[in-house]
C-alpha cells in the first residue's frame, strides 16, 4: 500500500524533476513546433474557405486552442492546488504559481481574436455574447491568482492561499458559465453563435485538432520551463542546483 | 457544541453594537451609490425604472464587499484567531457563527434599506416583495464568498482592492439571478425560478464556504 505512493513522493523531490523534465523538454518542443508548424500551415493555407465567413473564419485556429487551454489550464491549477494542500508537495505549488500567468494569456489571446473575428462577423469588436463574457470573467479569476500570489510574502503561505483560490474558483466557474449563458439567452435572442453553424467538414476541424495538440505541448514546454528556473532558483542552496547552474554557465560561455 | 456557536454569535453581535459607525458605513455607501446614479444619468423616471434592478443589486453587491474588508483583521491582530485555532472547536463552524453575525447586522439592514431606495429609483410596489426576497437570499452568498476572501487576505496591510480583485468575478452568477429576479418582477412575469436558483446557491454557500474560509485563516495565522 505504501509502496504504490513512492513514486508520487520521487516526483515530489526537485531534483528529480529536474533531471526528468530536462529529459523531456526536447521532445516537447519538437512536437508543439511540429505539430503547431503543420497545423497553421494547413488551416491557413489549405483549408477550405468557410462559405458564410470566408476567410475570416481562420482565426479560429488560434482562437479555439487557446480557449481551450485558458479553461483546462484553470481546471490544471485546481488540481495542483489540491496536491499540493492534500499531499503538501511543494511542485504542486511551483506549478500551480507558474501555469497562473500562461493561463492568462492564452485567456487575453482568446478574447483578442474572438475580437478580432467578431469585427467583420458581428460588426462589432465587442458584443456581450454568453462565451466571451464568461471568458473574461475567466481573465478576472487568472488576475486574482496573481495577483494573490504576489501579495503574500511569504512563499509557501502565497502558494496555499492561491491554492485555496483556485479550488473556490474552480467550485465556481460552472456557476458563472451556466449563469452568463442563462443571461445571455434572457438578454439577446439572435446572435450568431459557433454552435448553430452545420457541423465544420473534416478539412476544417482536422487542422485544428491538430493545433490543439500542438498548444498543449507548447503549454508543457513553458510550463516545464518556468518550473525548473522556478525550481533552481527555490534550491539554489542545495549542492546539485549549483552544480546546474555552473554548467550552464559554463556552456553559455 | 451548537452552544459555542451561539455565544460566539452573541459574542460577535455585541461587539458589533458596540460601534454602530462601522455598522452604518456600508448602509451609507448603498444609499450615496444609488443617489449618484440619477445624477450621472438624469432624471427620467422611466430609464431610472428600466436599470434599476441592476443598479441595486450592483450597489448591494459593493456595499457588502466593503463591509467585509476588516471582518477578520480585529480578531487576527489580538490573537483571537489563534485561539479559534487551538480551542478544539470546529473552525468552519466557528466561522460560520462570526459571519451569520455578521451578515444579521449589516446584510440584514442592506435588505431593509433596499426598498425605499428602490421606490426612489421608480420600482412600483409590486416588485418591492421579490427585491426584498432576492437580497434576502443573495446577501448570505454574497457574505459568505467575501469572507473567503477577507480569509485569504487577513494578514496583508492593504486587503481592500485586492478583495474585490479576488472575490468580485465570484460574484457574478449571485448579481446575474438577483437583478434577473427583480427585471422578471418589473415585467410581470413570475421570479420564482430566480429566487429558488439564488436559495439554492445560499444553500451551497452555506455548506462549502466556511470550510474554504476556515481553510484561508489557518493559512493566514500559519504565516
Amino acid at each position: 500500500m505504501t509502496m504504490s505512493w513512492t513514486w508520487l513522493h520521487k516526483l515530489g523531490s526537485p531534483k528529480w524533476f529536474y533531471e526528468i523534465s530536462g529529459r523531456w523538454l526536447s521532445w516537447l518542443a519538437w512536437a508543439a513546433a511540429l505539430l503547431i508548424g503543420i497545423g497553421i500551415a494547413w488551416g491557413l493555407a489549405f483549408a477550405p474557405a468557410d462559405y458564410q465567413q470566408g476567410n475570416s473564419f481562420r482565426i479560429i485556429y488560434i482562437h479555439v486552442p487557446a480557449a481551450f487551454l485558458a479553461q483546462s489550464i484553470y481546471v490544471m491549477l485546481a488540481v495542483a492546488g489540491v496536491v499540493g494542500l492534500v499531499w503538501k508537495m511543494k511542485l504542486a505549488d511551483v506549478a500551480l504559481q507558474q501555469a497562473a500567468p500562461i493561463g492568462a494569456w492564452m485567456c487575453f489571446v482568446a478574447l483578442l481574436t474572438g475580437a478580432i473575428w467578431g469585427k467583420p462577423t458581428w460588426g462589432a469588436w465587442w458584443v456581450w455574447d454568453a462565451r466571451l463574457t464568461s471568458m473574461l470573467i475567466l481573465l478576472f479569476l487568472y488576475f486574482g491568482i496573481i495577483a494573490l500570489g504576489q501579495a503574500i510574502g511569504n512563499r509557501d503561505s502565497a502558494a496555499k492561499a492561491c491554492a485555496v483560490l483556485a479550488i473556490v474558483g474552480v467550485v465556481n466557474i460552472p456557476i458563472i458559465k451556466y449563469s452568463v449563458e442563462w443571461w445571455n439567452t434572457l438578454h439577446q435572442t439572435a446572435t450568431f453563435k459557433l454552435t448553430e453553424k452545420p457541423a465544420m467538414p473534416v478539412e476544417m476541424w482536422l487542422p485544428l485538432l491538430v493545433l490543439v495538440i500542438g498548444f498543449y505541448c507548447f503549454f508543457a514546454v513553458v510550463l516545464l520551463l518556468r518550473m525548473r528556473l522556478e525550481v533552481l532558483k527555490r534550491e539554489s542552496r542545495s549542492a546539485w542546483a549549483r552544480t546546474e547552474v555552473a554548467a550552464l554557465v559554463e556552456r553559455r560561455s | 457544541m451548537s452552544n459555542v456557536f451561539l455565544l460566539l454569535a452573541m459574542h460577535e453581535a455585541r461587539l458589533l453594537c458596540r460601534r454602530p459607525a462601522e455598522l452604518a458605513n456600508p448602509l451609507v455607501f448603498f444609499a450615496i451609490v444609488i443617489a449618484l446614479f440619477p445624477l450621472a444619468v438624469g432624471p427620467e423616471t422611466q430609464l431610472l425604472q428600466g436599470i434599476s434592478p441592476g443598479l441595486l443589486w450592483v450597489a448591494a453587491l459593493l456595499a457588502v464587499l466593503l463591509s467585509l474588508d476588516g471582518l477578520f483583521r480585529g480578531d487576527f491582530e489580538d490573537g483571537s484567531l489563534e485561539q479559534w485555532i487551538v480551542s478544539g472547536y470546529p473552525l468552519p463552524l466557528l466561522v460560520l457563527a462570526k459571519v451569520l453575525a455578521h451578515w444579521l447586522f449589516s446584510g440584514l439592514a442592506l435588505v431593509l434599506l433596499a426598498p425605499l431606495l428602490g421606490l426612489m429609483l421608480g420600482l412600483p410596489a409590486s416588485a418591492l416583495p421579490v427585491l426584498v426576497l432576492s437580497l434576502m437570499l443573495g446577501t448570505p452568498v454574497l457574505s459568505l464568498l467575501g469572507a473567503v476572501g477577507a480569509a485569504l487576505t487577513v494578514g496583508l496591510k492593504r486587503g481592500g482592492l485586492l478583495l474585490a480583485l479576488l472575490i468580485l468575478p465570484l460574484y457574478v452568477p449571485v448579481l446575474i439571478l438577483g437583478s434577473g429576479a427583480l427585471q422578471a418582477a418589473l415585467q410581470g412575469l413570475p421570479a420564482t425560478g430566480h429566487l429558488l436558483w439564488l436559495a439554492s446557491l445560499a444553500a451551497l454557500a452555506v455548506t462549502l464556504a466556511p470550510f474554504a474560509i476556515a481553510a484561508g485563516l489557518t493559512i493566514g495565522v500559519g504565516e
